[in-house]
């Protein structure tokens, strides 16, 4: 299982594979290339694949939502009214109210933040952690990346969404342990991305360059190996803040972390469930939808950035 | 020559690629005309479009590129404007190709032996009864030994050597009219890279068959081919028989891709261009050296590896009974013993798995060695651990210059923290201005412009690369610096500055080099003795001159005469 | 060859012991009283007593553990207090509706995405190219349980093509005798066409939302595999020599290509016995998915347990399964050691 070339990423992160063989090998070409900036490639980038654009464009929407979802929501997203229960879309209600009257669409903003919290927590934890320990592991060898592919593997031996189940049901239903379980189910793949990016520029020449030059193993890990794993560890960041997003709200459409009526876009859709067979769509429709886009455009914002990380892409 | 029928004719070819940055046309203008039974050779440091030319005239270039002027006549033939079917029908049939790295150029989950078929069969060569027998013909006729049992290896199974011998198979299996041979020995050791090039000579005259050999080295294509083409930067810029090529050189570009290719009978400053000055101070190092003291003392060295695969409990529990036991330990090395005068340079050559690399490893005290002692300057340094040894003030004696220039810099830093980073942790030197200033000097020293100084690796070329590398080697004043092969990724033209700038600086500097080197052509040019490596053993040893002309081992006789030699 | 498949299963062990630590951990080192979790939210303190004493709670870690295993190997998973049952009769009962509904799910989603991957490959940069992006990105971002419903809605209440999602047949027809446990199969074994077709009907949307699910990932590596190999030397080789672009990529091209697909199966597999349980939920499908859920509602730890260490020990199944079919078509691997 182990020698298959790191197949956790691929579902997430397919890397694109580098370009045609034949290369176009001329001269001017490549200087220009040479003295392109890192920024004159990033507008590059965006100008040249809008829809990267566009994705910041949402991101910028989505966090402005989490940041001042409660002012800005029309309605208060917790108060009910049974008069208004049930009413489809309208200029009152612009996505329309729940079985107890709530404001969709101001629940649905409200929820933003805190679907947002989840993943950004749970992924800087394990952005630390295992991007840490995976950058141990490929740097060092030995029993450090024994020990670490073993705790990674263990993991993987588990359908990931079942271990986050197993994991919140036994330490008790809360939004804490939804960050940490989603951290844990992402745990292997930062360690597989950290540890390979470490393991390839272990005997690097400029590694080899650093040791001659008197620098010790831990010094080198930190100014030669770190820098350089950085860029593609954010945007394996990037690419797991959606799958943290559907995670964490899969876990709450089975009744797991939040609970209600505190507004969740999983729990929402949950709750629009029963309505969907009697017509009622856009309960579960509109957080859904929500969802989905925030997910969508972490996933976009995840393939631009690779594109100006990744120096295949780059000259 | 003149008078065989011409075969494929080139005129005023021109290929652009849409690339991000608008069209680039890789290739301009070209001519070039093969006659039946012709050896033409392309030759071009890389960029120079050689490799885009066969692939036109093969169309296969990739979707971004196009031919856009000219016209390819292959035996009546407009290669340009045939239908697709049709040249389809060509290739394999009437032209074949031959690429670099055969390993990758075989389909690596078919055996080789359903590969040959599949063209066979393709181009009706061979009807499905018979397609088995005529693929083992097929490899017995590139001296395949043992051809049945071939036929059904996997690409994996066999050496490089023999992969590029299956890759002429699949190429002459139809009897093409014409051979394009793209740098086919690129990446094979020395030795096979003849016996590949003479298999290929052999068989093509035979057939009395047409070939274009695609190579960087203008030696190899002068020995072999009856003319040469130069290229440069898409354009061609000479075009004669190999014999007037080599005496009388026309253009200057020529004059300078051959002076620079290392040859017998030449001295390293004969490489340098001609309008580079030779540099003032001539030391004369090689009589300086030899009576010195050893600085570097090599005894009994050993470096053993356990086996891949197969180890373990598990290994054990599943082999077969009657399988067994395999030693469990590879040696690398295995016990050699050599030394180095203060101010001496010596070559330690050997082809790829002889062990050379992991010597030089050793002595760098990167790795620790298994067995043996290493002393340097009185000291055993093989005792202090690979780890420890680079926090020592040690550390700064022995020093090392990387093969691969581009891969020996960081890519987040800029030249000049890369070449600071041994002063800041090592020297004496203190403060942002002293290790700046220092860092100029240094550069000056290798002649890398100052302002380029500040640039980040992929901003720089890759003969400004190697400077920087060589900067930071030398920045402590080392008395021991060890060369890995540091100019195999380099262009010839940039070898010979890189050479000198390296001979110069040893004389300069009083140091001693180990170099490494897979090129008996290249070490004699700045070695005063070599050491020949085989199996992690040393075969030979001696001062150069008389191990190039009067070698005492078979093995190194059949590595001088690997090397080619142009007609002169 | 046995000697091969003996090889491959011993590469599983450290896997299921890993499995088994795990799941013990889950249940024993945690805070709280894990007798209290077993006996569940309404029990008296004399059974939580008894639960302490029957799971041997009261003994070291070390000697619970070896009591835990023996219990696997005994086939005991515990009790489950929803249904009284043996939590292993209860999955035993209910593991054919999740595999029929998953294997389902992913044969559609590979007839779809293997072509669509390779076309877009070899059509580079046209329509079907820029199609097959959208499906890849838009694809992964889809929460599997909103598909559902957004399907639900469509072709039952909207377009009343789909009978309601409320399990595995309609209450009008009886359940087919048991073979294999997939109504699919067991009708046909019966010769009742009538079953065949409501089962399918059934089947038919939560399997297609699972499609969608792993189409993504899919068609995205097909797609990134294909192109990288037909970049490759030896495809070049391939079309240098004149061989045929059916030739090329059938032979070549594609056999090459499947390997890191293969590879990503794993994955998809992952994900898709974790998305089964949303579908599940959502089409109140009783697999073992929605036996999960039930239990979670009722704080019912044993079926939980159960439930996880089911799906990890089928997970490494499957991932040995690929592993071999990895060996199959890859010789390198074969005669690896």
């Amino acid at each position: 299982m182990n020698r298959r070339p790191n197949p956790e990423t691929a579902a997430i992160a397919v890397t694109e594979p580098p370009l045609p063989t034949l290369a176009p090998p001329a001269a001017p070409a490549r200087t220009s290339a040479q003295h392109m900036s890192f920024l004159a490639h990033a507008r590059y980038v965006i100008t040249d694949n809008p829809v990267t654009g566009i994705a910041f464009g949402m991101f910028l929407v989505i966090a402005f939502c989490a940041i001042f979802g409660p002012w800005i929501a029309p309605h208060d997203p917790l108060a009910s009214n049974t008069g208004s229960a049930l009413q489809a879309p309208s200029l009152r209600h612009w996505f329309g109210t729940d079985q107890l009257g709530r404001d969709i669409l101001s629940r649905v903003i409200v929820a933003t933040r805190l679907d947002l919290a989840i993943a950004v927590f749970s992924v800087a934890l394990v952005f630390v952690l295992g991007g840490l320990s995976g950058v141990a592991a490929g740097f060092f060898g030995g029993w450090t990346d024994r020990i670490v592919g073993r705790v990674a593997d263990t993991i993987m031996a588990f359908p990931l969404f079942v271990l986050a189940m197993g994991i919140v049901a036994a330490l008790g239903n809360t939004v804490t342990n939804i960050v940490i379980a989603t951290a844990i189910i992402n745990f292997p793949l930062y360690v597989r991305v950290a540890r390979a990016e470490a393991n390839v520029r272990r005997e690097a020449g400029f590694v080899q360059a650093a040791r001659l030059s008197g620098n010790g193993e831990y010094r080198i890990l930190l100014t030669q190996i770190l820098p350089n794993v950085m860029p593609i560890m954010v945007v394996q960041m990037s690419l797991t803040m959606g799958y943290a997003i559907l995670n964490a709200a899969g876990l709450s459409f089975i009744g797991l972390g939040v609970r209600p009526p505190t507004p969740e876009w999983g729990i929402m859709v949950a709750e629009g469930a029963a309505f969907i067979v009697s017509g009622e769509w856009w309960i579960a429709f509109f957080p859904g939808l929500a969802l989905m886009l925030a997910v969508f455009c972490f996933n976009l914002l995840g393939d631009g950035l690779r594109d100006i990380v990744d120096p295949q892409r780059r000259t | 020559m003149t008078s065989a029928p011409i075969l494929l004719d080139v005129q005023n070819l021109t290929v652009e690629f849409m690339t991000r940055r608008g069209v680039v046309r890789a290739v301009q203008q070209v001519n070039v005309s093969v006659a039946k039974g012709e050896t033409v050779g392309i030759v071009g440091e890389s960029g120079s479009g050689k490799s885009v030319t066969s692939y036109a005239v093969m169309r296969i270039l990739d979707r971004a590129g196009r031919i856009a002027e000219g016209a390819i006549t292959f035996s009546g033939i407009d290669v340009r404007d045939a239908p697709e079917s049709e040249m389809r029908d060509l290739r394999g049939r009437e032209i074949s190709m031959i690429f670099q790295n055969p390993r990758a150029a075989l389909n690596p989950i078919r055996k080789v032996g359903h590969q040959i078929e599949d063209v066979l069969i393709e181009h009706v060569q061979a009807s499905p009864s018979d397609a088995r027998e005529k693929a083992i013909e097929a490899l017995r006729r590139v001296r395949i030994a043992r051809p049945e049992e071939r036929y059904h290896a996997y690409p994996f199974e066999l050496s490089g050597g023999m992969c590029q011998r299956v890759v002429i198979a699949l190429a002459l299996a139809c009897q093409p009219q014409l051979l394009i041979a793209d740098e086919p020995t690129t990446g094979l050791d020395v030795t096979t890279q003849k016996a590949v090039m003479d298999l290929v000579v052999e068989l093509t005259r035979e057939r009395g068959m047409s070939t274009i050999l695609i190579t960087h080295d203008l030696g190899l294509a002068a020995a072999y081919c009856d003319k040469v083409v130069v290229m440069e930067k898409g354009k061609v810029v000479e075009a004669a028989p190999s014999r007037d090529i080599f005496k009388s050189p026309q253009h200057a570009y020529t004059r300078k891709l051959m002076r620079s290719t290392p040859r017998i009978g030449v001295d390293l400053r004969d490489l340098l261009p001609e309008d580079m000055p030779p540099p003032a101070a001539q030391v004369a190092s090689i009589d300086a050296a030899t009576d010195k003291a050893p600085l570097l003392v090599v005894s009994n060295l050993v470096k053993e590896y356990p086996r891949q695969g197969v180890s373990g409990m598990m290994a054990q529990f599943f082999r077969r009974k009657n399988e067994l036991p395999q030693s469990d330990v590879f040696r690398a090395v295995d016990g050699i013993s050599f030394e180095i005068r203060k101010g001496e340079s010596v070559g330690l050559v050997g082809e790829s798995g002889c062990g050379k690399s992991t010597t030089s490893m050793m002595v760098m005290r990167l790795l620790d060695p298994t067995g043996g002692m290493i002393t340097f300057d009185g000291d055993d340094i093989g005792a202090i651990p690979a780890k420890e040894f680079a926090k020592l003030p040690k550390r700064k004696r022995i020093q090392m210059v990387f093969q691969d220039p581009t891969d020996s810099l960081n890519p987040r830093f800029t030249a000049v923290r890369a070449i600071a980073d041994p002063i800041m942790r090592l020297s004496d030197i203190r403060g942002r201005a002293a290790v700046r200033a220092r860092c100029e000097e240094l550069a000056g020293q290798v002649g890398l412009p100052e302002d380029l100084l500040d640039r980040f690796s992929h901003q720089l070329s890759g003969g400004q690369k190697a400077r920087v590398g060589i900067a930071r080697a030398v920045a402590l004043n080392p008395e021991l610096v060890i060369l890995d092969e540091p100019t195999a990724a380099l262009d010839v033209s940039v070898q010979a500055v890189v050479l000198n700038l390296l001979q110069d600086l040893k004389a300069s500097l009083g140091m001693s080099y180990l170099f490494v080197s897979h090129d008996l052509n290249v070490v004699r040019l700045l070695c005063d003795r070599v050491i020949v490596m085989r199996a992690g053993k040393i075969v030979e040893e001696g001062l150069t001159e008389e191990v190039m002309s009067d070698p005492k081992t078979g093995y190194t006789r059949e590595l001088l005469a690997a090397i080619p030699h142009p007609p002169l | 060859m046995l000697r091969q498949i003996g090889k491959r299963f011993a590469t599983a062990i450290p896997s299921v012991i890993g499995v088994i630590i795990v799941t013990f951990l889950l249940t024993r080192v945690l805070p709280g009283d894990t007798a209290a979790y077993f006996a569940g939210p309404a029990a008296t303190p004399q059974a939580i007593e008894e639960i302490r004493k029957t799971l041997g709670l009261d003994r070291p870690l070390p000697e619970q553990f070896v009591r835990y295993v023996k219990d696997l190997g005994r086939g005991d998973f515990g009790k489950s207090l929803t249904t009284g049952q043996p939590v292993i009769t209860d999955i035993a009962q209910r593991l054919p509706a999740s595999a029929e509904l998953t294997l389902l799910g992913l044969i559609i989603s590979i007839l779809i995405a293997v072509p669509l991957g390779i076309l877009a490959a070899v059509k580079q940069g046209s329509l079907i190219d820029h199609a097959c992006r959208v499906v890849a990105t838009a694809g992964v971002s889809l929460p599997v349980f909103f598909t559902g419903l957004i399907l639900v809605y469509v072709f039952y209440f909207i377009l009343g093509w789909s009978p309601a999602p409320l399990g595995r047949l309609d209450i009008y027809y009886s359940t087919p005798p048991h073979v294999t446990g997939f109504y699919l199969i067991d009708s046909l074994i019966a010769g009742d066409p009538g079953t065949f077709r409501a089962a399918l009907s059934q089947l038919i949307l939560p399997a297609v939302t699972l499609a969608i699910f792993s189409l993504a990932p899919i068609t995205r590596m097909t797609r990134a595999s294909m192109l990288a190999v037909l970049s490759s030397d030896f495809v070049r080789t391939a079309r240098a020599s004149g061989l045929s672009p059916r030739r090329v990529i059938v032979t070549y091209a594609f056999r090459n290509a499947m390997l890191p697909v293969v590879t990503t199966l794993g994955m998809v597999f992952s994900f898709l016995l974790g998305a089964n349980v949303l579908v599940e939920k959502v089409f109140a499908w009783p697999g073992i998915g929605s036996y999960a859920i039930e239990a979670l509602i009722a704080s019912d730890f044993a079926p939980i347990q159960g439930f996880v260490l089911t799906m990890a020990i089928l997970y490494v199944l499957l991932n040995l399964m690929i592993d071999m079919l990895y060996g199959v078509i890859d010789p390198r691997v074969r005669l690896e050691g």
